[in-house]
């Protein structure tokens, strides 16, 4: 590891959290939803398009086209351009990209967008030709998608440490519980352990409601200068730290850790701040066994101990230590690539006095974790970022 | 451990026949490579032969030493199986059909993790287990993985079976019983738990030897066939067409001598009428006959086997046209097999040395006994294989074709090769 002082994210502000509201099925192609989060963003925050001089874009469902065909589709010339087809983890790795850009001055404006659609049958299609090693070395053995990858290593977990489906269904309870005040979730009822516990077998010991939903829908903010930011009377979050990690840990033999558990020391000593410091969680949950193993690896408790992490913590928005409070993708849906970006907008949300169901009291410091790419049998980015209160609407 | 499999009941004639699926086939081409060794029954995967890393899934470039040298290389399959899963859902059609299914996570010894279909015999994980590459119903390399120990009936496993065409409860035409090879073959099948053997045979007005013995096995029934008469295949198919769910054609011509020392095309015509033509007009009935079930029930229509030679692969002057006119059955057995591709039905190309029959006489041993070929027949359709090179001189020959098909095909030319 670089023994190199990083250089902190002083002077750069995170504004600007928009949402497009998600559907289960969407007619519209990726590009409309995009557009429409490009166009929600430029709204409220009163930016006109010529302003905009740096894009950051994420979309599966982009093909064939990609951030450059988007320009010419939305009608946008930045003079900076960056495309992050990393999934879980494009929304940590774009506000990295975008923070460094406006740092140095490569650009002012940074408009960061993730969306897709969700048509009857792109989910099958996307998940079949994933990547050259899913096609060749996973999807032929019985097409389960991402639930059998996830399958293999709840079941590995659970025959290892000693949690339990209970443990695990306590943190989708939780996120459905925080989902019920967002409007934009999907999942509206609320969802009980015994409904966790019996509903309908997926991929053993995965059941319904440790999978997520695919859906349409798109998520944007805004990456600029503090002073432009206060300029126009945006509220903002700053960057205390962030991380990423791709191909972390390729000689364990099932995916037991994530790229966090490599570089948290990291992360905190860039932002000065430890896990005890953190007011709220916005983790990547597409299967409750990740969410855990964040927790883990992001030093919230020690390795293999989360079951008695999740026994003591309620993770609901009014406990201690409140995990996913849109209720994540496991509530909301998994819209894609924007499910890269649900908590990384959500943080922003609750930071800047915006939320759009209950807020985190008090909240100063919010880490946003993503994960991303099954490329194979594991998960291949990671990433983390902290946030801080900036100015608040 | 596995039930043993029962005997189908008759088959319901109102209910609809289920059309056949294919599991996933798109591959790269590179991962093709552990195609080609699991048609002849190996595991094979990438290992670099600068630093021995082995690969998986298959690479371009060694994950250790970004060697592109990764020739492909037999593996003994032995690993541990860590985590395990059964699907009650899948994206893809063929699947969706066939849940529960039942996967594992295991380590290879040799290095990397893979992903298996589990046969259903392998406890719960933490156990060992023993990995190896079948060929799917789309034809590709899939890896199972197997108890480490045999157990009773584990060929009845349910998952296992969609990998291979066992002959056990299923029902088989033989082209011709006329020669020692089809008859060896029809014994073997019987043996192997065939439930109706149909045996075909040509100029039934002339006696062969050891024909009337085959009467005596219960599952046998001859059948009047010439394949060079494209009524008489007609009429066979008709009667039996719609049940067959394994065709072995065994009909065969064969002289000696190549070019000059045989006069005129008359030799050469019946050669190709019966190897080439025979195998085109039968797949020309029998195969949309074959097709239509490729997934009907547990006894479906599963494999079309070609007694082919390997004389086919290249040219064995001391009997030429023999060996140009399995030349032309095996080009012809590769588009069936593309044409049997959609229903799941796996063409068998056997290619054996010579046999020990009368055509072979002046040929030196070691020459192939016919009920060696039977039993590499069977044994091919218990393991799902596809190309078969039974005895050694076959062995050798692929070998040797595989090292310097130039210099073998001279050594050929000089009189050498048997």
């Amino acid at each position: 590891m670089s023994t190199r002082r990083r250089t902190d994210y002083r002077g750069v502000a995170v504004a600007v959290p928009i949402t497009v509201p998600y559907v289960r099925y969407s007619t519209r192609s990726a590009h409309w939803w995009i557009g429409q989060a490009v166009g929600e963003l430029l709204k409220r925050s009163g930016l006109e398009k010529s302003a905009v001089d740096g894009v950051c874009v994420s979309g599966f469902l982009l093909f064939p086209d990609t951030a450059v065909g988007l320009m010419q589709h939305l009608g946008l010339s930045p003079r900076w351009l960056d495309h992050i087809p990393m999934g879980g983890n494009c929304g940590v790795v774009a506000l990295r990209r975008a923070a460094r850009a406006v740092q140095a001055g490569d650009a002012d404006v940074v408009v960061c967008v993730a969306g897709d659609t969700n048509h009857v049958d792109s989910f099958r299609q996307t998940v079949a030709s994933f990547s050259q090693f899913a096609r060749d070395a996973v999807y032929p053995y019985g097409s389960g998608g991402p639930n059998a990858s996830f399958a293999f290593l709840t079941d590995y977990v659970m025959r290892t440490t000693g949690i339990t489906r209970a443990d695990y269904g306590k943190l989708c309870v939780a996120q459905r519980a925080n989902a019920l005040s967002f409007p934009y979730a999907l999942f509206k009822k609320p969802l009980t352990l015994e409904q966790y516990l019996t509903a309908r077998p997926i991929a053993e010991p995965l059941h319904l409601f440790d999978c997520v939903m695919p859906c349409a829908g798109a998520e944007a903010f805004l990456v600029t200068s503090e002073d432009r930011a206060r300029a126009m009377g945006l509220p903002y979050a700053t960057i205390l730290g962030t991380i990423e990690r791709h191909n972390a840990f390729p000689e364990d033999p099932i995916q037991i850790r994530g790229g966090w558990a490599m570089d948290r020391e990291d992360l905190y000593a860039q932002a000065g701040v430890g896990p005890d410091d953190i007011d709220f969680l916005q983790v990547y949950d597409d299967y409750p066994v990740i969410t855990a193993m964040q927790l883990e690896d992001l030093g919230f408790c020690a390795k293999g101990d989360v079951q008695l992490l999740i026994r003591a913590e309620s993770f609901t928005i009014d406990g201690t230590l409140p995990l996913n409070t849109s209720g994540g993708q496991l509530s909301v849906g998994q819209a894609g690539a924007a499910g890269g970006y649900l908590g990384l907008v959500e943080a922003l949300r609750q930071l800047t006095g915006q939320a759009l169901g209950e807020t985190v009291p008090n909240a100063e410091l919010g880490l946003v974790s993503g994960f991303g790419m099954i490329n194979y049998d594991r998960g291949l980015c990671s990433g983390a970022a902290i946030l801080a209160r900036g100015v608040s609407a | 451990m596995t039930a043993p499999l029962i005997r189908p009941r008759r088959k319901n004639p109102v209910l609809k026949s289920r059309e056949p699926t294919l599991p996933p086939w798109a591959r790269s081409r590179v991962a093709l490579g552990m195609t080609a060794a699991a048609a002849e029954g190996r595991f094979e995967l990438q290992r670099c032969a600068h630093c021995q890393a082995v690969q998986y899934p298959p690479r371009e470039a060694c994950h250790q030493c970004l060697s592109d040298a990764l020739p492909w290389t037999e593996m003994d399959g032995a690993g541990s199986l860590i985590s395990q899963t059964t699907l009650l859902h899948s994206h893809d059609l063929y699947f969706r059909e066939r849940v529960p299914w039942r996967l594992g996570m295991v380590q290879l010894d040799a290095g990397p993790t893979v992903v298996v279909h589990l046969h259903g015999d392998v406890t719960e994980p933490p156990t060992r287990v023993r990995v190896a590459a079948k060929l799917d119903k789309a034809g590709m390399a899939v890896l199972v993985g197997f108890p480490e120990k045999e157990w009773p009936h584990m060929a009845d496993d349910r998952q296992l079976r969609e990998f291979t065409c066992h002959p056990q409860f299923r029902r088989v035409f033989v082209t011709d019983g006329k020669t020692a090879t089809g008859q060896a073959i029809v014994r073997a099948l019987a043996a192997a738990g065939a439930d109706l053997i149909w045996v075909g045979h040509a100029e039934p007005w002339k006696a062969a030897p050891g024909l009337r013995a085959l009467v005596d096995i219960p599952q046998v029934t001859l059948l009047p066939l010439d394949v060079t008469d494209h009524r008489s295949i007609k009429e066979v198919a008709s009667q039996v067409g719609p049940k067959v769910d394994i065709l072995i054609n065994t009909a065969e011509y064969h002289r000696a001598f190549g070019i000059a020392s045989r006069q005129g095309t008359d030799i050469a015509r019946m050669e190709m009428d019966v190897n080439y033509l025979g195998l085109l007009r039968l797949a020309q009935e029998f195969g949309p006959i074959m097709r239509a079930r490729g997934a009907d029930g547990q006894s479906s229509a599963v494999a079309w086997v070609n007694l082919l030679s390997i004389f086919a692969l290249s040219n064995f002057p001391a009997h030429g046209t023999y060996s140009a006119s399995k030349a032309a059955a095996l080009s012809l057995a590769q588009c069936l097999r593309a044409e049997m591709r959609p229903a799941g039905i796996r063409v068998i190309n056997v290619f054996p040395g010579p046999i020990d029959d009368e055509w072979n006489q002046l040929l030196p041993p070691p020459k192939l006994a016919p009920d060696a070929v039977a039993t590499a027949i069977v044994h091919a359709l218990r393991e799902g294989i596809e190309d078969v090179y039974p005895g050694d001189v076959a062995q050798e020959w692929r070998t040797r074709l595989r090292d310097c098909a130039k210099g073998f095909e001279r050594e050929l030319a000089a009189g050498s090769g048997t």
